[in-house]
């Protein structure tokens, strides 16, 4: 934290949750006039002092080249799985026999990590993230096609779970 | 009737697009009522407010105004809030049916 | 009934078949939480809703007001990066809110450890 910046990481915390809001703040407004920048900036400033307060787990974001091939992935994804579970819902719906729930050993340990794979493997039709153990690093998720349980493992473990361990540690 | 091919390409796809987001908007409603149990008639209603949302875009795409964005973005934030503590609620095994 | 505003044809066209695709996605899902007939598998239909159906519909209004205005025009991104993270938050909380509730209640078609499907597998 004490690099030659450090004024500036005093005033404001966490940079990248501070122009986050900003943007934020000047798409709603759909203005870039200085009044809305100024009053942006202000609303930002009060919202990473607030995260201050709640002092998150610092965590430094590696490989940008990791994050877009991940993104790629998940984007492809999503669509594949839409297709899939569109097709089970539309051929026979009440035939989902093969729904049920697996496990998974997970290596990755990062929370922030952890938090992504939660929300991709949810958003993804089709694989529900129920419950991890964080003691046991163990994944409790539901499949709705789950005909072979290895080859989700495969696609948690080698698809995204490995990107995510480079991104994150 | 004077109005251009592509008014009514838009209009008229608007419209279908309207009809087939309200149907899903029915079949939210359906489970909600025949629940079997209450978290299946949570996530009912968690479905309805996703599609009460694309509903609203889609009658910002006809009105041509931004509008409707800030209501989309109500009804979407109320419905996250809502559906979140109705499943905590759930948590706490304290719901009688 | 169908007034709309006035698009060059290609966007128009554009517009009404990503619109469309959208809101049909998303009746599949809801049709889906209709048929399917499991409470965990019905979890997984409003996905199809709330990934594809309102990206479609976001990124034709995103086209529609870009040429309207002439100026790219982002507040539906705001909306879809809301949406991607809420959605999940909610439908986890939901399934663990009746896992839950099975587990206490001892229903046999839920798996009462976490690791029931792994002591299966290594026996």
């Amino acid at each position: 934290m004490n690099r030659p910046s450090g004024l500036l990481r005093r005033i404001i915390p966490f940079p990248l949750l501070f122009l986050a809001l900003l943007a934020m703040w000047l798409l709603l407004q759909q203005s870039l006039a200085p009044g809305h920048i100024v009053l942006g900036s202000l609303v930002a400033l009060g919202a990473t002092w607030v995260m201050v307060a709640l002092d998150p787990e610092p965590t430094r974001l590696r490989r940008p080249a990791a994050m877009a091939q991940l993104a790629l992935r998940v984007l492809v994804d999503v669509f594949r799985s839409n297709l899939a579970v569109g097709t089970i819902i539309l051929r026979g719906g009440r035939r989902s026999d093969h729904a049920g729930f697996m496990t998974v050993r997970l290596d990755l340990r990062n929370e922030y990590g952890l938090a992504v794979l939660a929300i991709i493997l949810t958003c993804t039709p089709g694989t529900l993230w129920v419950n991890h153990d964080p003691a046991r690093g163990t994944l409790l998720l539901h499949v709705l096609d789950l005909v072979d349980e290895q080859s989700w493992t495969d696609l948690i473990k080698l698809r995204y779970e490995r990107l995510l361990m480079e991104i994150f540690e | 009737m004077t109005e251009p091919l592509e008014v009514l390409i838009l209009g008229w796809s608007l419209t279908l697009a309207q009809v087939l987001v309200g149907l899903a908007m029915a079949c939210a409603v359906y489970r909600i009522l025949i629940g079997p149990r209450a978290q299946d008639r949570i996530l009912g209603l968690d479905t309805l407010y996703v599609n009460a949302m694309l509903l609203l875009l889609t009658i910002g795409i006809r009105s041509g105004t931004t509008l409707y964005f800030e209501a989309a973005l109500a009804i979407g934030l109320l419905g996250f809030s809502g559906t979140v503590a109705l499943a905590k609620f759930l948590m706490r095994g304290e719901v009688i049916e | 009934m169908s007034t709309a505003p006035h698009l060059p044809l290609w966007a128009a066209l554009l517009v009404a078949a990503l619109v469309v695709a959208g809101a049909a996605i998303t009746l599949v899902g809801s049709i889906g939480l209709v048929r399917l007939n499991n409470f965990y598998a019905r979890v997984h239909a409003p996905t199809l809703g709330a990934t594809l159906g309102v990206g479609g519909v976001l990124v034709g209004s995103m086209i529609c007001f870009s040429v309207l205005q002439s100026r790219p025009l982002l507040h539906e991104v705001l909306i879809a990066v809301f949406v991607t993270i809420t959605t999940p938050v909610t439908l986890m909380l939901l399934a663990r809110a009746a896992l839950h509730r099975d587990r206490v209640e001892g229903n046999p078609e839920v798996p009462q450890s976490d690791l029931a499907s792994l002591e299966r597998r290594d026996g």
